[in-house]
């Protein structure tokens, strides 16, 4: 487990800094440097997750109560909107689009705030700075997990089918996970040219919400707009997750295929952005 | 970029600017020199060791708007009256120099000569815009403002993440933990969060991470200003344990006296140009001679 890199011969470490060619550095390097510090991005995860004081009982059942709390609001919204209170089902359907949203937009909230927030340790350290937006996902997600039996429980609540398909909406859960980070990574970019980008994200992640299918089911979009479904990232993700695991049912082909790309569009095209801007970090914070 | 030899820099040092009444004739006399001896230099190599660290031709700059912070409010308002102030710093401005293994070397310059810039490129924070620096071993760096110390987490939190960043494993980082709460002697602060420390605890705590960290090359920019007198004795005493096993410490401070007592290397950097590099009785003298202050008393305060 231990890097071996690090531990071959660390008096003979010879390090070069070149300007960046194109903006980029070396991808070789950096990702083993960004693989010899994973465990740093665990560990700085770890701690603001403890600072938050979300280790507590109290802090563990808000992180529960928060998003399900949202989730009644959207119940209420959408029984009045249907003018029929659908019940357990329509509950169990918005919390388990919401769940992954939430995590999807704390993911982008917290990404955000990885760089700008990150001031001394950038000023002083040496290390791989995509580990900050990593270190945000990997908060994002510890908070989301706690809200998994919440789900299950509403789900065993509103007699929801169990099969063995509901497996395959981890892989959905994982490719979520990719987005997230390339999602985390642009958005630190962002908010360090623009510090106001914070103040905007709550309406860019509320519109979202809408054009995502969290209130509604995937094959429910407006006919005209089915087609240019694809592109809303969320629209696969979430959508083939709510299906997997509310439903049992296994999605298209498309959805998988749209999944897939957009997280590995998003990941590498976040990361590359990121990477490219990174010098440019310590001189402008 | 090709050449690594840096066959530019200039043989001598030069003063930068007609107002520095420097000249370095009687660098020759000085046997820790190593501009002098350049062209003579890659023969040599065979027997002596490689420097630890090679700074070949280091440009800096930073470019810096006016704004207080950037936001996109700003940029729509700018782009409206279509004014674009960027402000270009040159804080290197094309310096070389090698440095052999067992240099303690002082840095020694006024506010904004690029001092700590310099620091910031040899730990690899800040990559330079133009050259190329080498550097051989483990750097710990302890920069001005203190390790990234995050003011939520407690002391112990804080130590073991600095580890983590600087590339030690965990096993290692939770052993030396304790030597490093030992050294900086906060006692049960350690387990506090570090908004409770007082700025002195703060800059402990700051030298004791860097200095268990293992470095090979120790960076220290003016961080020693802040601690009380018994623990300065204690850390210089510390930094010349260090100086024993590591393999090149960096000193930057407004204490000649401090350079004087624990360097054996001075560079003299004045606006981002490197003036002098030399023996720390030599570029002391001169340094002080261009600050028309003589050698007086002021001077040597212990800062
Ligand atoms: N983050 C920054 N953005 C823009 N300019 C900077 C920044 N940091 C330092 N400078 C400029 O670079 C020059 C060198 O600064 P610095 O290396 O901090 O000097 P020193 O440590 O010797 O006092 C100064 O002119 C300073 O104004
Ligand atoms: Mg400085």
């Amino acid at each position: 487990m231990a890097s071996v890199t690090e531990n071959t011969s660390p008096v003979d470490e010879l390090h070069i800094y070149e300007p960046h060619r194109a903006g980029l550095p070396k991808l070789g390097p950096y990702t083993r440097q960004l693989w010899a510090r994973r465990e740093f991005a665990a560990e700085f995860s770890r701690a603001g997750i403890r600072a938050a004081n979300t280790q507590t009982l109290f802090g563990q059942l808000w992180l529960v109560l928060n998003p399900t709390l949202l989730a009644l609001v959207y119940y209420v919204l959408v029984s009045v909107i249907r003018q029929s209170a659908g019940g357990f089902e329509t509950l169990a359907h918005i919390t388990c689009g919401l769940f992954l949203f939430y995590f999807v937009s704390g993911s982008i909230t917290q990404g955000a705030q990885s760089v700008t927030g990150g001031g001394k340790l950038i000023m002083n350290m040496n290390f791989p700075r995509l580990l900050l937006p990593f270190a945000a996902v990997r908060t994002a997600f510890f908070r989301f997990l706690p809200t998994v039996p919440v789900y299950f429980l509403i789900h065993i609540l509103a007699g929801g089918v169990w099969s063995p398909q509901m497996l395959l909406a981890s892989v959905f859960l994982g490719l979520t996970v990719i987005f997230c980070i390339g999602m985390a990574a642009i958005f630190a970019t962002v908010q360090v040219y623009f510090r106001d980008t914070s103040s905007f994200l709550p309406y860019l992640v509320r519109i979202w919400l809408y054009l995502s299918p969290v209130l509604w089911f995937a094959d429910e979009a407006p006919e005209q707009f089915q087609d240019l479904m694809v592109l809303n990232p969320l629209y696969s993700l979430i959508g083939s997750w709510t299906d997997l695991l509310l439903r049992g049912i296994i999605p298209e082909p498309k959805m998988w295929l749209a999944a897939s790309i957009w997280a590995v569009l998003a990941f590498v095209g976040g990361s590359l952005l990121f990477m490219s801007r990174e010098r440019e970090f310590t001189v402008r914070l | 970029m090709s050449s690594l030899s840096a066959s530019d820099s200039t043989p001598t040092p030069t003063p930068g600017g007609t107002e520095v009444p420097v000249a370095g004739p009687e660098d020759g006399a000085n046997p820790t020199a190593p501009h002098v001896g350049e062209p003579a230099q890659p023969p040599a190599t065979a027997a002596a060791p490689p420097p630890v660290v090679s700074v070949q031709n280091v440009s800096i700059t930073y470019r810096t708007t006016f704004e207080a912070a950037p936001t996109l409010k700003n940029t729509i308002v700018r782009l409206g009256r279509g004014e674009r102030k960027v402000k270009v710093v040159d804080a290197v401005k094309n310096m070389s120099f090698d440095i052999k293994p067992g240099t303690s070397v002082g840095i020694i310059g006024a506010n904004g000569a690029g001092k700590s810039t310099l620091m910031r490129a040899i730990a690899g924070v800040l990559p330079p815009s133009q050259g190329r620096i080498e550097v051989r071993g483990r750097i710990s760096a302890l920069l001005a403002l203190g390790v990234g110390f995050n003011p939520n987490l407690t002391g112990r939190e804080n130590v073991i993440l600095g580890g983590l960043a600087a590339g030690l494993t965990r096993a290692e980082v939770k052993e030396r933990a304790d030597e490093v709460a030992d050294f900086a002697e906060i006692g049960d602060f350690m387990d506090m969060p570090m908004r409770t420390y007082s700025s002195g605890m703060y800059q402990r705590l700051a030298f004791s991470v860097s200095v268990h960290m293992d470095p090979d090359i120790l960076l220290v920019d003016e961080a020693l200003s802040a601690g009380d007198a018994s623990f300065k004795v204690k850390a210089t005493a510390k930094m010349a344990e260090l100086m024993e096993s590591a393999r090149a410490m960096f000193l930057v401070s407004h204490s000649l006296g401090s350079i004087r007592e624990m360097c054996n290397e001075v560079l003299w950097i004045h606006k981002g140009e490197l003036i002098m590099q030399g023996s720390p009785r030599r570029a002391i003298r001169a340094y002080t001679n261009f600050l028309k202050v003589g050698e007086n008393a002021y001077t040597f305060e212990d800062l």
